[in-house]
């Protein structure tokens, strides 16, 4: 099979954020970038989706700046086969249609038997570009999955998802789909160290705009759909406090306080 | 801080912390209560190639360089210390192996530790024989095509564990008269003996190994008659690294808690970070992991050039550690009462640091070794 991977790198959840002066953007300075974490469960996914079916090869595919190389290398170490980066300053500000409508045109001549990604970058939080990319790429989309099962013929992919109540909806996908990865599909491998000595010699490549037959206006900020008008952090909440003491005490403590600070009993 | 290292060692870094964070340092207060050996974590350590790190790929290693290995380790250490000795020891019985090892014994002792099928120990310290190795007792006699070793060895790290334990033993008299051994487990009068009941480190294994006069065949002898100190020296040259980047990594927990638990805690209307009493410590602490840091990669990119590194990296285990010891004083100052309670993680940081100034050399040793190298007439 000929899986194609979409991977994001995003700031490190353990990240603080801080904003622009002018409030355009957040202050990128100093960030620790990471794989997003939903992505990791896509590439894994694909590693073993290879490691079952002989002849299969990973290509992760990513739109990014510059750095967004680092990342795609952690997927190369982790055992992927080559990568993709479409990097191209005109993409600053591509909003996630104008981001789904240049990974799609990458994607494209590449014909992949199966598209793996995250649910969502948790950077944005959007969860709309691997809808957008199955659209423009005409082809099913089984979101939010948990559990995966390619048929032996590769031919069509079993999907769960939890749905409320702690049901689970099982789809049935024709292939080639997209599919999006939830928190507990699999569990990501690390990198080994042999793995990250080879990642630098497999195959990666570049590619801007001119290359893949775009215009700025359609996908740059020009071609975005969604302006964002500014950023700003949520307002700093106050402390919590911790009663202290025996269960019994702190449960008492704790009512009178709601009673005669907080008022609300 | 700058530093120059490859995009390799910086996704090896990224790589270890984020193994780390998720698997190392959880249990790691647990381990340090049980004093349990964590045998599924050292596996799935060796599955990512960090018990062989240095070693070509050819025998099994990983075949990276000494500052991508001083990396691994701190990040490991930053966790849980235990678990990087452990680690530090598995490849530094590499070394001897790597370089004073025929092909065959490459293949044949080496590749097994260096892949992480089994865990490698150094037998060197006796009871009599401590900071001067060359009063090593235990004697190796030939006997037809074997040694029979004989004595005591003691404060042996993994020596529990270790399917192979390099051991120097003597043969002769004086400084040539040593040996050195690869001892596999189970070889006849190969004998596990107590295990040291530690203050820190406690979830790493350090034992007794009784030599009943066992059966050592000639072909696990490296190198020479009387090289054995020669095979060693090297490996405790670059031991010195690893116990280097180990405190450095305790350093960096030290600043992480006392940072953390300044800015919570407040007394006197302010976070502790607000009183420039803590603030001070604080500076302390983070210029002493910063002079560490670089230190200890300085001399880790020496050895990986080729270049002579044994007073460097004396100089930063001796700096790191002797460092490490009052930032972790300072680190647990912090944290008032709580810090002398198990409840916070700088108790056992504390117990831990406090081991290296002492072993891999204590720092009067490296300080002798600073010393010989820098009043030496060029
Ligand atoms: C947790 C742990 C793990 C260890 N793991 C290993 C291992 O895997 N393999 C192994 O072989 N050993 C191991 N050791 C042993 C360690 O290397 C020794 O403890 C160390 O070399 C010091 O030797 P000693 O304890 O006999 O102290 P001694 O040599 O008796 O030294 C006692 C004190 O005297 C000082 N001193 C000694 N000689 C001089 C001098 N000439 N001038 C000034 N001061 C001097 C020392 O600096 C020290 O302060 C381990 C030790 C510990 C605690
Ligand atoms: C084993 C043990 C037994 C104890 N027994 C008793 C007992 O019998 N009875 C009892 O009442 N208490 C007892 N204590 C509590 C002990 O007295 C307190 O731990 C101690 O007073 C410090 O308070 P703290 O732990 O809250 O630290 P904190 O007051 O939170 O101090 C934390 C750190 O901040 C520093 N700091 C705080 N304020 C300032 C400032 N303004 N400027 C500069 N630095 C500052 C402190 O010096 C310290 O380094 C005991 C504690 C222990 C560990």
């Amino acid at each position: 099979m000929k899986i194609g991977v979409l991977m994001k790198q995003v700031p490190d959840t353990e990240t603080k954020i801080r904003i622009k002066d002018d409030a355009s953007g957040i202050v990128v300075d100093g960030i620790k970038w990471v794989m997003n974490p939903y992505d990791e469960y896509a590439v894994e996914e694909a590693l073993r989706i290879k490691e079952k079916k002989a002849g299969s090869t990973v290509t992760i595919i990513s739109m990014g700046p510059k750095r967004s190389v680092e990342t795609i290398r952690t997927g190369l170490a982790m055992g992927a086969d080559s990568g993709i980066l479409i990097d191209d300053p005109a993409l600053e500000g591509a909003d996630c249609y104008a981001t789904a409508k240049a990974l799609a045109k990458v994607m494209e001549p590449e014909n992949f038997d199966l598209i793996l990604c995250g649910k969502q970058a948790i950077d944005d939080d959007s969860a709309q570009v691997p809808q957008m990319v199955a659209e423009f790429l005409g082809m099913p989309q089984a979101m939010v999955i948990d559990k995966l099962v390619v048929s032996d013929d590769g031919k069509k992919a079993t999907c769960y998802r939890r749905i409320e109540g702690g049901a689970k909806e099982v789809l049935e996908v024709d292939l080639p789909a997209i599919v999006a990865a939830e928190k507990g599909l699999n569990e990501p491998r690390y990198a080994s160290l042999p793995g990250i000595m080879k990642a630098k010699s497999k195959p990666f490549k570049e590619i801007n705009l001119g290359a893949l037959g775009l215009k700025a206006e359609e996908v740059g900020a020009k071609g975005a759909k969604l302006k964002v008008k500014k950023y700003f952090l949520p307002a700093e909440k106050a402390p919590g406090k911790i009663i202290p003491g025996e269960p019994e005490d702190a449960a008492r403590a704790l009512v009178k306080m709601l009673r005669e600070e907080a008022k609300v009993v | 801080m700058y530093f120059p290292i490859s995009e390799e060692e910086k996704m090896i870094q990224m790589m270890v912390a984020q193994f780390a964070d998720r698997e190392v340092a959880p249990g790691a207060a647990a381990r340090d209560e049980s004093g349990e050996f964590p045998r599924e974590l050292v596996a799935k350590m060796a599955q990512l190639g960090l018990c062989g790190m240095m070693v070509p790929p050819a025998y099994g290693g990983s075949g990276v360089g000494a500052v991508a290995y001083a990396l691994a380790v701190m990040e490991v250490s930053r966790a849980c210390a235990s678990t990087a000795v452990t680690m530090c020891v598995t490849n530094l019985s590499c070394e001897p192996l790597l370089a004073f090892g025929t092909e065959e014994q490459k293949k044949r002792l080496l590749a097994p530790v260096a892949s992480g099928k089994i865990l490698g120990a150094f037998a060197l310290t006796e009871p009599e024989a401590g900071s001067n190795l060359t009063e090593i007792s235990c004697r190796a006699e030939k006997k037809g095509g074997r040694y029979l070793l004989r004595g005591t060895k003691v404060f042996i790290t993994n020596g529990a564990y270790a399917g192979l334990t390099l051991v120097l033993a003597r043969t002769g008299e004086g400084n040539r008269g040593l040996t050195a051994f690869a001892v596999e487990k189970g070889l006849p009068g190969f004998k596990v003996g107590r295990e040291i009941h530690k203050m820190g480190l406690r979830a790493s294994n350090t034992v007794e190994i009784l030599l009943e006069d066992c059966e050592v065949p000639e072909a696990n002898r490296l190198g020479g008659e009387g090289e054995g100190l020669r095979a060693v020296t090297n490996a405790l040259y670059s031991g010195r690294i690893g116990i280097a980047a180990q405190a450095t990594g305790l350093l960096q927990a030290c600043l992480d808690e006392a940072t953390k638990y300044a800015r919570e805690r407040r007394q006197f209307k302010r976070p502790l970070s607000g009183h420039q009493a803590i603030q001070w410590m604080i500076a302390e602490i983070a210029t002493g992991l910063e002079s560490a840091r670089l230190l200890t990669l300085s001399a880790a990119a020496l050895k990986q050039r080729g270049e002579p590194f044994a007073r460097e990296a004396s100089m930063a285990k001796l700096f790191a550690s002797e460092t490490l010891i009052r930032s972790a004083y300072q680190a647990l100052q912090i944290h008032g009462g709580y810090g002398y309670t198990r409840e916070f993680p700088i108790e056992r940081i504390y117990r831990d640091a406090r081991v290296t100034t002492i072993y891999e050399g204590t720092s009067e040793v490296q300080k002798m070794v600073i010393a010989r190298e820098t009043l030496r007439e060029t």
